[in-house]
């Protein structure tokens, strides 16, 4: 039986709750998107008075079983107890509303009210004509910050903090609601030093009032900072709990990427040619520094690193879609210019974005008018007219290249799924017959079908010799089609490795260094 | 691996599904046969069987329409122009100014009277041409909405038109001039305009970037369209048709008033928008906006047709609008569905 999240409600305030060995528990929890599945009969247990860590790489499933507890997705199967009770959270107020609170990465605050206003928001105190009593409100602000150790106003407006002091006001709005359960995902990333060891004092803090706090991060260092226990994931899979005290560094780093690595992918040998991309101290103010690396024909040069690490920025900027601030890009030995995408195009470049949604496709239009629109700048018109005949017979040609599932090309790419959609983009980029070819997560969110083709066709590609760039968060993939990898971590090149010397581990340590 | 086949090949085109448009032209043959028959009840007449009223619809509907080919690319892209109204002011003010006749007792150009017809011809187009170009600039460069540069411009070019000449019209144009808004030329302007666009849009690559644009900017500027210039060049035709729509009302009319096209840019987007195209950008038609223009007609002849006093007329238009919107804005959720 499961009980509902208003019972469990009600039971909670009679206080009639047991004393259950684990404040959460998850068990078997499954969870499927259209083409992944995120969870595979995974497990997780948290423990009343600690702070346990979920670690895993980008796409372990972290992120989803985070948000089952949450309330924001709802598993396809199995149990979630809260305090031994069986319960199905169905929104973020379930969840809240039954003492789990979720800190977001970024923040959810609203700007221009103030301190208190946000955290009491939907509960504020009334005085005897209804109105909001903002007296008593920074009254009980204020002796919710003095629990907490908070120096901060009540009164002062949200939009003049700093990200830290506003994570702050996150966690005592969490606390406020007087959750048993915090769930903080990478709560550090915006933080500088100081303000960290103040999070963790609060985090020591509630952990001794007996709150268990579910914590994520990629940081290792933290991890034995501040964690009791850990879990590992893996594509969607439990691997295993541990006492923080019971392991080293590498024991975690292997457990996170310890697969084999099967010969999944086609990877050829193919003679590899002169430098054909040559890019020297490239920097973005702010976002990347001194990038310099040589692309050769036929060479897949893999970059890794962790989300933020400025990969897909380099992309974009080498691409024109973000100028550089300093640094140059030579194409075949010569410098060139690139301040457009326009002219990226012109010089040989094609770009596969990363978030196919948001700057790959042309949603509400159909096949051809995706694929073709890259080809159409300096081919397949005459006088400006689209001779439809040609490109019609090419697209469609690359089409069934490509072996994108589809009845004509006339049908809107959004009614295709995310493997096809992603092989039209890619036929958008091969119509142009680039020299240089940068893919940033070519396979992500796709089926294991649709992502052996496009590797196989990357492949195929290189053998041409195409100079190929390569950025995934899939470590199999880097490791897998890579000749060399490039590891990246806050802006900065942290090394490269050679196919043969690179694996995993030596990855994720240049990565989260 | 058949099967895989099967659904691999994209050789077979399935036959064409229905243009869109059918479904608006029915509409407009559903709302003339509603007049038609309430004709035969309250009025005691036909309401389609009558030369008169239908060249007088369909004359009133050119302008509009007009404004509304280039009003429905600018939609396309996402963006509005809120200007062209101001803009058939402007340039029906300027153009006139040099198309007076010399035998006019107080011309504004004294010196500039019975000037070739061609010649106001082309300062009105320079003069829209111009006002879209800002227009397009301000978009493009600045960032700011389209909203808010094409609003600037509707005040401002109101403005010009009226501080022009003072308030005063300009009457006294010559005979070569007023031929173009005599007889059907309004309508032959308005056609040819509506089929250039037409071909335009549909097989140019011009057309395919306004699309790419409208359905997601970020992406079409990923795959190398130079954005800020395909704006400027799409607001430039929206202004251009305005001030051909400037020239063809003050033809019309004989004289020009800087209180021409008052609310016609609203007529515009009402047009586009009822002819289906989408608020969001990257769909819409040019054949859909012709109907949807000859359907605004056909409303207001219909009602004052029916003796539907003009205040409800406009009552009733501003309902007709907002529920076109209504169904965009169902169409686009069901699409996402």
């Amino acid at each position: 039986m499961t009980l509902s999240p208003s019972t469990m409600a009600a039971v909670r305030a009679s206080g009639a709750v047991p004393q259950a060995e684990y404040l959460l528990n998850v068990e078997n929890v499954r969870k499927e998107f259209p083409g992944v599945l995120a969870l595979d009969g995974v497990q997780f247990r948290l423990k009343r008075g600690t702070v346990h860590a979920l670690m895993g790489e980008n796409g372990a499933g972290k992120s989803t079983l985070m948000k089952i507890l949450a309330g924001i997705y709802i598993p396809d199967q199995g149990e979630v107890y809260l305090k031994g009770l069986p319960i199905r959270l169905k929104s973020p107020l379930d969840a809240l509303e039954n003492g789990i609170a979720m800190i977001h990465q970024e923040l959810n605050l609203m700007p221009f009210m103030t301190v208190a206003e946000n955290i009491w928001i939907r509960r504020e105190p009334k005085n005897a004509f209804g109105f909001v009593d903002h007296g008593k409100m920074y009254d009980m602000t204020a002796e919710l910050f003095q629990r907490l150790n908070i120096k901060l106003d009540p009164d002062s407006q949200v939009r003049d903090l700093s990200v830290a002091n506003r994570q702050m006001v996150e966690i005592a709005k969490a606390v406020s609601y007087e959750s048993d359960v915090l769930i903080m995902d990478e709560p550090t990333s915006a933080l500088t030093e100081r303000e960290v060891e103040h999070l963790f004092a609060i985090i020591r803090d509630l952990r001794s009032q007996g709150i268990g706090i579910v914590y994520i991060t990629h940081k290792m260092n933290e991890l034995f900072e501040i964690a009791d226990e850990f879990s590992v994931f893996r594509d969607g899979r439990y691997i295993g709990t541990h006492a923080s005290t019971d392991v080293t560094r590498d024991d975690i780093i292997k457990m996170m990427v310890g697969r084999e690595i099967t010969q999944m992918f086609p990877k050829e040998t193919v003679p590899i040619g002169d430098v054909v991309l040559s890019v020297k101290d490239l920097s973005l103010k702010n976002v990347f520094y001194d990038i310099s690396f040589d692309v050769r024909a036929g060479e897949i040069l893999g970059i890794a690193g962790l989300v933020g690490s400025g990969r897909s920025n380099v992309a974009e900027t080498i691409f024109g879609v973000t100028p550089a601030t300093t640094g140059t890009i030579a194409i075949n030995g010569k410098e060139v210019k690139v301040t457009t995408p326009n002219q990226a195009i012109g010089l040989g470049m094609a770009f596969l974005t990363e978030d196919r949604k948001d700057t790959g496709c042309l949603l509400i239009l159909d096949i051809l008018e995706n694929m073709q629109i890259a080809v159409l700048q300096d081919r397949f018109t005459k006088f400006g007219f689209v001779q439809e005949k040609q490109i019609t017979a090419v697209c469609q040609k690359m089409s069934e290249t490509l072996r994108v599932k589809t009845p004509n090309l006339e049908e809107k790419i959004e009614n295709l799924s995310g493997g096809n959609q992603q092989k039209v983009l890619i036929g958008r980029w091969l119509l142009t017959n680039p020299k240089i070819l940068i893919l940033d997560e070519p396979t992500r969110g796709i089926d294991v079908g649709a992502k052996a083709e496009i590797h196989r066709l990357v492949t195929q590609l290189a053998r041409q010799g195409v100079a190929v760039i390569m950025i995934s968060s899939e470590m199999p993939e880097v490791l897998g089609m890579s000749d060399r990898v490039m590891v990246m971590h806050e802006g900065r090149v942290t090394g490269f490795l050679d196919r043969a010397d690179a694996t995993q581990v030596k990855v994720m340590e240049l990565a989260s260094k | 691996m058949t099967s895989e086949q099967a659904t691999v090949t994209a050789t077979s085109r399935r036959s064409r599904r229905l243009p869109p448009e059918v479904n608006i032209l029915l509409v407009l043959i559903g709302i003339a046969l509603v007049f038609e028959i309430l004709g035969w009840i309250f009025a005691g007449q036909s309401f389609l069987i009558n030369a008169q009223r239908l060249r007088i619809i369909i004359l009133q509907v050119s302008v509009i329409g007009i404004i509304a080919v280039g009003v429905t690319q600018v939609i396309i892209t996402g963006g509005v122009d809120l200007s062209s109204g101001s803009v058939v002011g402007m340039t029906a003010m300027i153009a006139a100014s040099f198309a007076q006749s010399s035998t006019w007792a107080r011309p504004v150009y004294p010196g500039l009277t019975d000037l070739p017809f061609i010649i106001p011809i082309v300062i009105g187009l320079g003069v829209g041409l111009l006002a879209g170009i800002i227009n397009g600039w301000l978009i493009a460069q600045t960032k700011i909405p389209p909203f808010i540069a094409t609003l600037g411009m509707m005040v401002s070019a109101r403005g010009i038109a009226k501080w022009y000449t003072k308030g005063s019209p300009i009457s006294g144009l010559t005979d070569e001039f007023n031929f173009i808004g005599t007889s059907i030329w309004p309508v032959v302007v308005f056609l040819l305009v509506a089929l250039i666009f037409h071909i335009a849009l549909r097989y140019t690559r011009y057309g395919k970037f306004t699309y790419a644009i409208g359905a997601n900017a970020q992406a079409a500027r990923v795959s190398g369209i130079n954005i800020e210039r395909h704006l400027i060049k799409v607001y430039a035709i929206a202004g251009l048709l305005a001030g051909l729509a400037g020239i063809v009302t003050a033809a019309r009319a004989q004289t020009a008033q800087s209180g021409m096209g008052v609310t016609y840019e609203l007529d515009a987007i009402a047009a586009a928008v009822i002819g289906g195209t989408s608020l969001t950008g990257g769909i819409g038609r040019i054949t859909g906006t012709v109907i949807g223009a000859i359907i605004l007609g056909v409303m207001i002849s219909g009602f004052t047709f029916l003796r539907v006093d003009a205040y409800y007329q406009e009552i009733i238009k501003g309902i007709i609008i907002v529920a076109a919107v209504v169904i965009d804005v169902y169409r686009q959720k069901k699409r996402k569905v």
